[in-house]
């Protein structure tokens, strides 16, 4: 009951800038399910507001309905972070340190230095965190208990991570490479939130050391000064203002690889991460073939109309989008919805199409995203320990009175 | 009441405003919680997952933050913890 009145406070504030009450509560609401949680509405510093899941460590979610824009605007970015001491760190003092055990000289860069040594690149991608619509398995799955919002589509400029490596030079010993930001936990007991990369993925052309988004700096919430960037695979490896990249002969024993953030072996794809493999178990990595509707939410009831335009996203690891479907009779008839301008197979790509009501009355709308590989949504989301790679096809009612 | 409002001006200096407004069941073993637990997280973590855990569940998320996060808290106050996630936040 408390949160509910300071959600209503709270609302009441932002709901000129935000569009639609009813939307976002409805959204919130749906995404709660399962826990006695209801929807706070709260602007971290420098950022809009945006759906709170947890204060400290700021845990936020982007409600849904500013998916309806190709690159979600940075202030309405979701956050997410593990252990609460979060330095602001100034730019000027930053240094990326470039070591590990099969690294051949260690060095370290400014930022300075990353922008005049190294040629830029600017890669449209999808940053999908892990556990993103958690919320939504059942039985529920404990955990950040995230709706859909744990998402955002941007532009991101850096330089290669390569061609950084390359300058240290590797040794032939190199297996992983281990990736560590500014952030800390409160008690120096508090493992840090360290993550690898397998050799191969640390190498990729499209992995960035990134120190810009949408063409600004990225914002403090999102990994200030720089965050790494592995188009296609989840967030859990962006790591946020990036300080170390260790190039080591040896997977990488911690918490955060060897516990968190894992999924059993025989019911998704290979994991591309042999190193971290277990007879069982292996790290997530790549993004799953997946889709939203952006402009409806589940019990929305809307004026009866003759033309309804159904908008969304679709997107997956990085083979792209082939074909979105979609169904306004709870799956029973399917029809191809129109896709949008193609910004890279790591972007969303969003789609629309127009649905003709035939009067008043409920409907069940679907929809199912296929990726050029031929991959396809499954109807129920894939059971796993931890709640990740929820794509289950969405199906919500709404009714046009 | 003069312990708990202690605890929170004490936190009050790491915490954020709306985090201040979590009130948790006033029932037995509630200023452990808020004592151990908020060290390191807001209480929202707990009403988050309230429903979700069952007793057994609290008892390996306590174990957790102990083992894994650890967090120093020491049996007696473990065991008042798990008592009071499970009877006021459990499944």
């Amino acid at each position: 009951m408390i949160d509910r009145r300071h959600f209503m406070k709270k609302a009441a504030g932002s709901l000129a800038a935000l569009g639609g009450l009813s939307l976002l509560q409805r959204a919130g609401l749906a995404a709660a399910k399962g826990s006695e949680e209801s929807m706070i509405l709260d602007a971290l510093p420098g950022k809009e507001a945006l759906i709170k899941k947890t204060y400290r460590p700021p845990n936020y979610e982007t409600p849904v309905n500013y998916f309806d824009v190709a690159f979600t605007p940075n202030n309405r970015f979701f956050v997410r972070y593990h252990n609460a001491v979060i330095p602001e760190v100034k730019a000027s003092e930053w240094r990326l340190r470039v070591g590990g055990d099969a690294v051949r000289t260690p060095l370290e860069f400014s930022l300075e230095q990353l922008r005049k040594d190294f040629k830029p690149v600017e890669i449209a991608a999808l940053c999908l965190c892990s556990g993103n619509r958690r919320g939504l398995f059942q039985p529920p799955v404990p955990g950040v208990q995230w709706g859909s919002g744990a998402m955002g589509n941007a532009r991101w400029r850096g330089v290669r991570l390569k061609d950084v490596l390359a300058k240290a030079g590797i040794d032939k010993s190199a297996l992983e490479v281990s990736l560590d930001g500014a952030d800390s936990g409160v008690l120096k007991t508090t493992p840090d939130f360290v993550k690898s990369l397998p050799l191969a993925k640390a190498l990729d052309e499209n992995t960035l050391i990134a120190f810009e988004m949408n063409g600004e700096a990225l914002p403090h919430w999102n990994g200030f000064p720089v965050r790494l960037i592995i188009p296609g695979w989840t967030a859990t490896y962006w790591m946020k203002h990036l300080t170390a990249v260790n190039v080591i002969s040896k997977p990488l024993d911690n918490f955060w690889m060897k516990t968190a953030y894992r999924i059993p072996k025989d019911r998704f794809p290979s994991g591309q991460f042999s190193s971290q493999e277990t007879e069982t178990n292996m790290p997530i990595t790549e993004i799953v073939v997946n889709s939203l509707i952006t402009n409806l939410v589940d019990g929305q009831t809307l004026p009866a109309t003759k033309l309804l335009e159904i908008k969304g996203v679709a997107w997956d690891g990085g083979n792209g989008i082939a074909q979105v479907e979609l169904s306004t009779d709870g799956g029973i008839s399917w029809q191809q919805a129109k896709l949008k301008q193609d910004y890279g197979r790591f972007s969303w790509r969003q789609w629309y199409q127009a649905f003709e009501p035939k009067g008043s009355g409920e409907y069940q709308i679907m929809a199912r995203a296929t990726s050029h590989s031929g991959v396809t949504q499954p109807l129920e989301p894939i059971p796993n320990p931890s709640g990740y790679h929820h794509n289950a096809v969405q199906k919500i009612t709404i009714q046009l009175a | 009441m003069r312990k708990l409002f202690l605890l929170l001006s004490f936190f009050a200096a790491s915490a954020t405003a709306g985090e201040n407004q979590i009130i948790l069941k006033d029932k037995p073993g509630r200023d452990q919680v808020i004592s151990q637990c908020a060290m390191c997280h807001s209480l929202d973590y707990i009403t988050m997952n309230a429903t979700i855990l069952d007793r057994a569940g609290w008892e390996k998320t306590v174990g957790k933050m102990i083992s894994v996060m650890g967090a120093p808290i020491d049996d007696a106050d473990k065991q008042t913890i798990i008592d009071y996630l499970a009877q006021n936040y459990g499944k």
